[in-house]
């Protein structure tokens, strides 16, 4: 039996929608499908705002503030648009001994913005990483999916300064 | 309890003294039931056990890690140590790391002196943190007409949590995010006055061990708590089914 038999519409018409409720139908709106739905809302709509957690959280019945929660415990959730860039600084022990620590001080010192952010122009997004599995190359990043290892304060500069 | 159901009495050692118990318990409950004394935080009797504070830790002949006397279900034939030096050490270590997570400031709480956290600091002889405080700062939220909820008080403790969810069944509260950026947020992390499914019943203030649920209109100090209905509340329930 599904949990919650009752239908609810989609906040608005955009076809991605589909998508989303494709995830649901196919979890029978079973409320432990919620992550799978958050995924899919995720991946369709490159973020989560309210509307879309208050719609997941209406169509399978998890309270709101449970939505919110799993939404912002997964680093590979985020609640606002990603920029146009992402930079990844990894944070796992290897890299933090090697200094990730003041790599990504020195990017939040010149571009305003931290970890889980995007700059206020939409361009750059600063994500930390708990180990990227490249620790021999510590202090790693990830430019918009390119692994660049033995990073320097110097070395992050120059790749951002591309982008801007 | 057996795989059917059936409850067995147990014998066990708890500080070389044999207690009996039944199998449906937990190491907390006959420790508590035989006087003696562990202290904790996030349990509350009426309520599930999550073992997050760590507080109740207990040593268990045999094993090598301690285990959460709140969680930990007994078993015949066990042996458990409440009170030792290695245990003082790490309740202590726990309590003060707790306290390194927020600002807690008793002489100008509104739980002063009805306060767990404080209480167990006293008794367990805190008389200053030795690590660094790591706190961010939180905005107090007083939106809602009765109550306040300052989150430079929380312990993280999730009773407001788990009371608006098991009891009162309205799950208004949860935690978002992770880690030194973890609190208790009402539904979509919106001020709690706006949050629809809060009844308004302050079972979530009442429940509160410390003073980040408060009522409003409470000075220094004034914030006593009624956690008593509880129990009550969880037999009555049981008693309707
Ligand atoms: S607000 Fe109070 S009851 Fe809720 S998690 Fe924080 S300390 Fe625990
Ligand atoms: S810690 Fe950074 S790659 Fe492993
Ligand atoms: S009371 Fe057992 S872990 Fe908190």
């Amino acid at each position: 039996m599904p949990a919650y038999p009752v239908k609810v519409q989609p906040p608005t018409e955009d076809k991605r929608w589909g998508l989303v409720m494709a995830t649901m139908k196919r979890h029978g709106y079973q409320s432990n499908a919620m992550i799978e739905t958050l995924h899919t809302v995720q991946e369709s709509f490159g973020f989560l705002d309210d509307d879309s957690l208050r719609f997941v959280s209406k169509a399978l019945n998890v309270p709101l503030s449970k939505v919110y929660g799993v939404a912002t415990f997964y680093h590979f959730f985020t609640l606002k648009p990603q920029g146009k860039h992402t930079c990844v600084i990894c944070m796992g022990t290897a890299c933090y001994v090697k200094g990730a620590g003041e790599l990504m001080e020195t990017i939040a010192k010149k571009y305003n913005v931290h970890p889980g952010e995007t700059t206020d122009d939409g361009n750059l997004s600063l994500v930390t990483a708990r180990c990227i599995g490249a620790c021999g190359l510590a202090p790693a990043g990830v430019f918009d999916g390119e692994v660049n290892g033995k990073l320097t304060a110097a070395d992050t500069l120059t790749k951002l300064t591309k982008w801007e | 309890m057996t795989a059917n159901g059936q409850i067995k009495i147990f014998t066990l050692k708890i500080d070389g003294k044999d207690v009996s118990a039944r199998s449906d318990q937990t190491v907390l409950q006959v420790c508590r039931e035989n006087e003696y004394f562990i202290p904790t935080l996030c349990h509350l009797e009426g309520l599930s056990n999550i073992g997050a504070c760590r507080l109740c830790m207990v040593e268990v002949a045999g094993q090598r890690k301690l285990l959460p006397a709140c969680t930990t279900m007994v078993s015949e034939g066990m042996e458990v140590t409440t009170t030792n030096d290695k245990l003082a050490h790490y309740r202590k270590m726990t309590l003060e790391l707790i306290f390194s997570e927020r600002n807690h400031t008793c002489s100008v709480c509104v739980s002063n002196n009805h306060c767990e956290l404080q209480y167990l600091s006293q008794k367990l002889g805190i008389n200053h943190i030795r690590v660094p405080y790591r706190f961010p700062k939180f905005a107090v939220d007083a939106s809602h007409p009765y109550f306040i909820l300052d989150h430079n008080r929380c312990i993280l403790c999730t009773r407001c949590v788990r009371v608006c969810d098991e009891i009162e069944g309205a799950h208004v509260w949860d935690v978002s995010g992770r880690g030194i950026q973890a609190k208790v947020i009402t539904e979509l992390n919106q001020p709690w006055g706006s949050a629809d499914t809060c009844t308004q019943c302050g079972k979530c203030v009442n429940v509160c061990p410390v003073g980040a649920l408060s009522e409003k209109g409470r000075s220094v100090a004034e914030n006593t708590k009624r956690s008593g209905f509880l129990p009550y509340l969880t037999a009555r329930r049981k008693e309707k089914i």
